[in-house]
């Protein structure tokens, strides 16, 4: 196996893994502060592609289009949680999954109706078009390498957020105990309102960050949203830090696993059952490693301190 | 507001099989998900032929009822169950994915009724499971990457690196293209598909960057295809490691490539049965109508589905509507008496067409809009590998 | 008797006497309906038993309705392609494969499983799921992604499965029995011990019952009966993909359980009917209006293919607005 292989592949999966760290940082602060298990966390994800898809046509660039669609995906969000979520903050988890299953369809059966069943292919401009040579034989396509610089931005601006501002160390009250926020006086509602918009900026732009690379399509977000909360579930529900390195780990035991498994497998068996079986096991992979953190600490890898 | 759904349930289940005037053709494809833009285009193929026909084969009557399979085995069996019993169609037809068909397979033979393959093309039902009940209008899974192999031979391609997705059409594409290509295979990756099916190649194309190949070969329909076709432009792989692709690139990625400015997808060759440049009348008729009723160029899906129509439409007309002697009309559909768009037409010993293979090229049309042309013809009268399989030799 | 009781004997009634009358006028299509809901209507009846009864929310539940019906499609491919003897057709087979195969696997993933909580079972529930899922994928000679096509039914003596209403019997007869079964249960000690877990696991605990245990037999009943309903829907289906255990299908699983009321009897049945018969409609009736529209306005407009937004409407409205799903509205009008 060749070193530069290896470190383009390494690249590959962190870029996955700060994908998944946006969708899965608004779940589980979501989750978290809130309690509410939003399914429909993956419609944010896609409504974000599409957005910034139709943006990106009506205003010429794509980057610009990602400005503006941030904001606007906040107010979706904002909508969203004053429709949806704050009825049901009051009911079961159970509940809350129906409720936004329902949201799923309509969200999903809306976005079929407004742009179709083709997907949007996102141009680039052409300077995020090429690829750049790191050293030697590593050479990686500008745009990824954006992906990764947006992801660690964002999430150093979480960081900064969460850690060092007023709302921030609300949030870290509210992850570890609800009933004493509300009791301080705070307006719990907007508090709320705020976490869920952000939560839904964050999914949008993970939405933004791949359009250009697969394209906007129905039901994207519902491929990424059970990854997400596998992310959320190995870092610990509501520990920003957990999804952080457990969106990471993720992202980098798919793509190594999608990359390399086959050949590890010709080893032990036939080259054609090593082709077939491969695929397949790798995406067990993090299955997995759910199941076995699970198995052995049953709150995660980095639970919050008090619940 | 009851009132109104028990009215509704009351008109579909009185739509009663008693009049025999109208021959009902049952049609499968997909009209929701992503993969729904390929289900639009066959439907608009479906209605066009419809319109040609005012729908009439000769005196008789024909309706289309449209099923959707939802892009997945059991919702497609679903469906055609339905057809079958509820609609009572004397006919069913479509089918993008060679999994649908394969699921759904059994409810229309069991049935006994005539099943027209308009696209999917699994191995087995050329081979072991073929019957003779079962016609398709497309051609078996494993043909046109068979005949890309023979292009890459012939353009002196050494080594290959492949991809496709991990589901019954992909093996078969990845199994026709190994059975003609002379060189050496680099790699093969095999990705997931469905509901979730993969869609960011990151980890697959810098493997196939490293193993060194002088080509790659892909088979991504629909959705898929502008995600690949993307993915291998942004990785800058189009000089070192040209892209050879079949049911890839098409009247439907094309379009959206071109909005996205894919220059590199110009001038690179595909392998298919039809091409809309194809010169004889019917091909003419249905390309210049399908451009001034939806706007844009058909895809091989539309022309398959136009086919397959026609082809019905022929053999309900000359058994004169009568489709109580099914012997007659599976006689008449297997005599293939029809101007199909991709002229000549007939079926071989497992009821597969025997026709000719193309090389095309994407260009550039008089409006500048991109679609393909024919550069030269791989196969002529193409008999699929698995009809020596088939019982009913 | 109370209201209740006569709306669950109504409805049962009714789902034994409306599908046969369907077929004999005609209407094959709407007992296939009809037997498809039952067969599922005992999945949900017996997620409900863990989930509804004894608060273990499963998000996997579509793994023992597969594993079931590849009990019944692996044997029929060996005896077919391989002629291996016809015990491999035989029904109580593949009864009894079903059920020893989902109850083996529910022991050992529910051992690990009930080690956790909350939204942690729930998603490791659905991992051990997901990784049957992509086991199942990986086998090539199963069909993998493609699924596989069961060339024949269960054998048993004196029921001929490939009889549309025969099977739809043993399915009725079958869905019945489960019910009266999990009413047993939850009536009985062990039942007690299950919900008085479910509403305070420590208390329960320190009255001296090991709820762990009484959770884990709950866990294993309700996998076999999954699984003996998954072989039906082998049966009924007489094609299995492995798309049918993915966590959507568990999904959809979870919400007929939802949607007819948790912890009810009749509540799960009601949810399955409604959201297999709510497609039926919405898309009958959408095709419907689609036709009425071409012939006032001489327009075709597009809806049924939109099913899903008055679907997924329903659903948000029921979850506001009624509380307990479905059997909430009937509880209701009985204060």
């Amino acid at each position: 196996m060749d070193l530069s292989l290896l470190v383009i592949q390494m690249l590959n999966g962190l870029q996955l893994g700060l994908l998944l760290f946006l969708v899965a940082s608004g779940l589980t602060l979501v989750f978290g502060i809130l309690d509410f298990v939003n399914l429909a966390h993956g419609a944010l994800y896609m409504l974000g592609a599409f957005f910034c898809a139709t943006l990106t046509f009506a205003l010429g660039n794509f980057l610009l289009a990602v400005f503006v669609s941030i904001p606007i995906m906040a107010a979706v969000g904002w909508v969203l949680e004053r429709v949806l979520a704050r009825p049901l903050y009051a009911r079961d988890h159970l509940d809350h999954v129906l409720g936004t299953f329902g949201a799923i369809l309509v969200i999903d059966t809306l976005v079929h109706l407004i742009w179709g069943p083709e997907g949007i292919q996102v141009p680039l401009p052409d300077y995020l078009e090429g690829q750049v040579p790191l050293w030697g034989d590593v050479v990686v396509p500008t745009f990824r390498l954006l992906i990764i610089g947006a992801g660690l931005g964002a999430a150093g601006l979480l960081f900064w957020l969460v850690n060092y501002t007023r709302l921030g160390m609300l949030i870290r009250a509210g992850a570890s105990n609800r009933t004493m926020v509300s009791a301080l006086g705070i307006n719990i509602e907007m508090l709320f309102a705020l976490v869920f918009a952000l939560g839904a900026a964050l999914a949008g732009l993970a939405g933004m960050l791949i359009a250009p690379i697969t394209e906007a399509s129905i039901g994207m977000g519902n491929n990424i949203i059970i990854t997400a909360f596998v992310v959320i579930i190995v870092g610990g529900i509501g520990s920003m830090k957990g999804a952080f390195i457990a969106a990471l780990l993720i992202g980098l035991i798919d793509t190594l696993g999608r990359s390399f498994l086959d050949d590890i497998f010709k080893f032990a068996m036939s080259t054609e059952a090593a082709e077939t079986s491969a695929p397949a096991v790798s995406a067990m992979l993090i299955y997995i490693i759910m199941a076995a953190v699970l198995a052995f600490r049953p709150q995660g890898l980095f639970p919050p301190k008090v619940r | 507001m009851k009132r109104i759904l028990s009215m509704a349930l009351a008109a579909t289940m009185l739509t009663t099989p008693a009049m025999a005037a109208t021959v009902k053709i049952g049609f499968v494809t997909t009209l929701t998900t992503g993969a729904a833009v390929i289900g639009k285009d066959m439907e608009n193929a479906v209605n066009l032929a419809m319109d040609h026909l005012d729908g009439m084969a000769g005196d008789t009557k024909l309706e289309v009822v449209f099923g959707d399979d939802q892009f997945a085995p059991e919702a497609g069996k679903q469906v055609t169950d339905k057809l079958v019993k509820q609609d009572d169609v004397d006919v069913v037809a479509g089918y993008i994915w060679s999994h649908v068909l394969l699921a759904s397979r059994k409810s229309v033979l069991d049935a006994g009724k005539i099943l027209i393959s308009a696209n999917a093309g699994p191995s087995q039902i050329a081979g072991k499971l073929c019957s003779e009940n079962f016609f398709s209008t497309s051609w078996q899974n494993d043909q046109t990457p068979m005949a890309m192999g023979e292009v890459l031979n012939q353009q002196g391609v050494k080594s290959l690196y492949i991809m496709a997705p991990n589901y019954a059409a992909g093996k078969n594409m990845v199994a026709g293209v190994e059975r003609t290509f002379q060189g050496e295979v680099k790699g093969k990756d095999l990705t997931k598909w469905g509901a979730d099916a993969q869609l960011d190649f990151s980890a697959e194309l810098a493997k196939a960057k490293a193993s060194g190949a002088e080509g790659i070969f892909v088979f991504y329909p629909g959705a898929a295809a502008g995600a690949f076709i993307k993915q291998y432009h942004q990785a800058g792989l189009k000089d070192t490691m040209p892209l050879y692709s079949v049911f890839t690139v098409d009247a439907l990625s094309l379009p959206r490539l071109q909005a996205a400015d894919f220059e590199s997808v110009v001038g690179s060759r595909v392998t298919q049965q039809w091409d809309p440049s194809l010169d004889n009348a019917a091909n003419k008729k249905f390309v210049d109508d399908f451009k001034a009723k939806y706007g844009g160029y058909p895809s091989f899906y539309a022309a398959q589905s136009y086919d397959a129509i026609m082809l019905i439409a022929s053999a309900v007309e000359a058994v004169g509507g009568d489709m109580s002697d099914q012997d007659a009309f599976r006689a008449a559909i297997k005599a293939a008496d029809f101007d199909s768009v991709r002229g000549d037409f007939a079926f071989g010993t497992n009821n597969m067409p025997v026709q000719n293979f193309y090389l095309r090229e994407v260009v550039a049309d008089a409006d500048g809009n991109w679609t393909t042309k024919v550069v030269a013809t791989v196969y002529e009268n193409h008999v699929d590998s698995y009809a020596a399989e088939c019982s009913m030799n | 008797m109370t209201r209740k009781t006569w709306i669950t004997l109504a409805a049962m009634v009714a789902l034994a006497v409306l599908p046969p009358v369907f077929y004999w006028t005609g209407n094959a299509f709407y007992l296939d309906l009809a037997t498809r809901l039952t067969i599922l209507a005992i999945a949900a009846v017996s997620l409900n038993l863990i989930l509804g009864y004894g608060g273990l929310i499963s998000f996997g539940h579509a793994a023992y309705l597969g594993l079931g019906a590849y009990a019944v499609g692996i044997p029929a491919y060996h005896w077919l392609y391989d002629g291996i003897g016809d015990w491999a057709t035989n029904g109580f087979v593949h009864i009894g494969l079903a059920v020893a195969i989902t109850s083996t696997f529910a022991l050992i993933t529910g051992a690990i499983c009930l080690r956790t909580r909350g939204v942690y079972f729930i998603m490791i529930t659905m991992a051990f799921a997901q990784m049957i899922y992509y086991l199942i994928v990986s086998i090539e000679t199963y069909g993998g992604d493609d699924g596989l096509v069961i060339d024949t039914r269960s054998e048993f003596p004196g029921l001929n499965l490939d009889k549309p209403l025969q099977l739809f019997g043993l399915a009725y007869v079958s869905l019945v029995v489960v019910m009266l079964l999990v009413n047993m249960i939850v009536n009985s000690r062990f039942g007690m011990v299950l919900q008085a877990a479910k509403g305070n696991n420590e208390r329960t605990v320190t009255l001296g019952f090991n709820t762990y245990i009484f959770q884990l037999v709950a866990y294993v009943i309700s996998g076999a009966i999954a699984g003996y309903a998954g072989a039906l829907l082998g049966n009924f289906t007489t094609f299995i993909s492995p798309e049918m255990m993915d966590w959507r299908t568990s999904g959809e699983l979870m919400f007929m359980v939802i949607l007819g009321g948790t912890a009810t009897i009749l509540g799960p049945v009601l949810g399955s009917a409604a959201f297999i018969l709510l497609e039926e409609i919405l898309v009958d009736s959408l095709t419907w209006v689609e036709h009425l529209l071409d012939g006032i306005l001489g327009m075709k407009i597009e809806l049924s293919n939109y099913w899903h937004l008055p679907f997924g409407l329903l659903l948000i409205i029921i979850v506001l607005y009624v509380r307990g799903g479905l059997m909430g509205l009937i509880n209701r009008k009985e204060d």
